[in-house]
């Protein structure tokens, strides 16, 4: 099951990437950008990291995953189905109303252990999977991943605060910073500037790594497995849109599909390529 | 009928109680945003320091930690005021409700009866709000009994989560003893053959005594207690329709989606009788004495004798 190395998740990711492009395709609506910007980091994750068994959901020893920025759904989907929670099949059901695949990360679906959309809401979740793990003495691992946008939210903010409190070192926050929210980029939408520095005072220890070398992610969560006192905050800086040229660092494809069949094949061609 | 009343607090009995269950419960865990001397949960808190969160005053994220310990198995209680409560809206919606969460949401200093500190801590709109959301249930206990048989009834593990709307003030003691609280069934404390009130909260209380002065009048009044909000005893309302042909409804919160407007809605399903809400109209609270208040705004006991009255009187074509 954890026989996965570095080397064999470069093709898993490129499989993650295409299962993207075909459901936003195909809905004709979703979020390919912020998809394809957390894809490496949920391939490390879920196919080298996290101790989870796709055939024990339930599990209360497993590892637990909050993706906080719901509307990445596609890449959590088609991890999950790749990592076989479900079928592959059924992601072509994304966001259609015979599916259960909803539109926002959706805890109906083998795998999701929280329900996401309305952001700001997913570091607090994942503090009370923490802080249950630890009352019932677990050494499972909690995870939650935040948008950067999503940085914007108070509740982050007053979570951020209780992690610190409760010394929740079996937690490990994910920032995927691509940079970019709906509206445009985050430094004239409302400027953010250097989360790692905003974060550390805070009570966390905090980490910087490029979110889209899966070398790095991979140290980085080695690194978030060893004893600390603190919890454990990553900034993977990603390129939003990473793996297609026209949707990379550019606003549209917050919240776009591929325009036409043209773009479709070009999009999954360029993913094909990638190293 | 003039027996001395017994006052009570509704959030000492839930503090209390929640303290006796720890005990026996290791499940139980309690979470509070900087309220609990006040909330009551505090006496938990002192009792089992390592299953009380203390979250600071940030409702958001005790909301979102109530729902990840929820969804861990624990039973969770989580409480505050009332009113600050409604800040996290939709963090109740998205992570506990249609996260199926079934975190115990018991809020204390509701209504007008908190008194002195004013409008800004006064919510009256918090049953319409929270009754909206699928999957809530909405609980408001009549008295210290009641408070304690549902904190008890909520601490097995529900599918659902709840809220439970107390009070600052300490209310008069209505049930014995021995009452126990079951889900979606309201209790009539007093029969009555002309009209029936329907209320919750201190309005039974003032429902029971305004009952006593109509019969003074020649009008035999019915007073139920309809703590179960949601899910609402239809029974009991049509019942009454049909038996005593209309219905007042008195509630210490707006008239508009309270349980005015669920009677309504029922009646109006099922079996059309004429309504009178006596409620909060449109309007915020103002400091003052809480029990004075009632007066101030017209629906202290003697406006609920005149406005019953009244009602009983006017033809309906």
């Amino acid at each position: 099951m954890e026989s996965y190395t570095v080397n064999d998740l470069a093709p898993i990711a490129r499989q993650i990437r295409k299962e993207i492009i075909k459901m936003v395709y195909s809905a004709k609506s979703g979020h390919p950008g912020g998809s394809l910007s957390i894809t490496d980091v949920l391939t490390a994750l879920y196919f080298k990291e996290m101790n989870i068994n796709p055939e024990r959901p339930d599990d209360p020893d497993r590892d637990i995953l909050v993706m906080s920025k719901g509307h990445a759904s596609p890449a959590l989907y088609a991890t999950l189905a790749l990592r076989g929670y479900f079928p592959a099949e059924l992601l072509s059901g994304f966001r259609s109303i015979n599916s259960k695949l909803e539109g926002h990360v959706h805890r109906g679906i083998p795998g999701v252990e929280s329900s996401t959309g309305s952001l700001g809401q997913g570091l607090g979740v994942a503090i009370g999977f923490a802080l249950a793990s630890k009352l019932d003495e677990r050494s499972n691992k909690i995870y939650a991943i935040l948008g950067d946008g999503e940085m914007e939210e108070g509740n982050i903010w007053e979570s951020l605060l209780a992690a610190s409190k409760y010394k929740l070192d079996n937690l490990t926050a994910i920032l995927d910073r691509n940079r970019i929210q709906l509206d445009g980029f985050t430094e004239d939408i409302m400027p953010l500037g250097n989360i790692a520095e905003k974060v550390a005072p805070f009570g966390w220890d905090v980490i910087t790594i490029n979110g889209n070398s899966l070398n790095e992610v991979v140290n980085a969560l080695e690194e978030a497995r060893k004893p600390r006192e603190k919890p454990l905050f990553i900034v993977a800086n990603t390129v939003k849109g990473k793996g297609v040229s026209y949707m990379e660092n550019n606003p549209k494809y917050h919240g776009s599909p591929p325009a036409n069949e043209e773009e479709y094949r070009q999009a999954l061609k360029e993913i094909e390529e990638m190293q | 009928m003039q027996k001395i009343e017994k006052m009570e607090s509704l959030r000492e009995a839930y503090g209390n109680e929640l303290a006796a269950l720890g005990e026996k419960n290791r499940d139980i865990v309690v979470l509070d945003a900087d309220l609990s001397s006040s909330t009551k949960t505090g006496v938990f808190g002192k009792k089992f320091p390592d299953r009380f969160y203390n979250m600071g005053i940030s409702e958001q994220s005790m909301v979102s930690t109530a729902a990840g310990l929820s969804l861990s198995g624990k039973t969770v209680f989580a409480s505050t005021f009332a009113v600050f409560l409604s800040n996290t809206y939709n963090v109740i919606r998205q992570s506990v409700c249609y996260n199926e969460a079934p975190v115990n949401f018991v809020v204390t200093h509701s209504g007008i009866t908190v008194g002195e500190d004013g409008p800004t801590h006064q919510i009256l709109e918090d049953v319409g709000i929270m009754s909206g959301l699928p999957n809530m249930k909405v609980i408001v206990p009549v008295d210290s009994v009641e408070t304690t048989s549902v904190t008890d009834y909520l601490s097995v593990k529900k599918p659902s989560p709840y809220y439970v709307r107390l009070t600052r003030e300490k209310f008069p003691v209505l049930n014995e003893s021995n009452y126990e609280f079951h889900e979606g069934k309201s209790v009539t404390f007093r029969d009555g053959s002309d009209i029936t009130i329907m209320a919750y909260g201190i309005m039974v209380s003032f429902a029971l005594k305004a009952a006593e002065i109509l019969r003074g009048k020649g009008i035999d009044t019915r007073v139920v207690n309809m703590s179960s909000i949601k899910p609402l005893d239809r029974t009991a309302i049509v019942k009454a329709a049909r038996e005593t042909g209309k219905i007042v409804t008195a509630e210490e919160h707006s008239i508009y989606n309270g349980l005015g407007s669920r009677v309504a809605e029922v009646t109006g399903e099922e079996y059309p009788v004429p309504i009178l809400r006596i409620g909060m109209p449109d309007i915020f609270g103002k400091s003052g004495k809480g029990m004075e208040l009632f007066d101030y705004f017209h629906i202290g006991v003697n406006d609920i004798v005149e406005k019953t009255d009244k009602f009983f009187k006017r033809d309906y074509i």
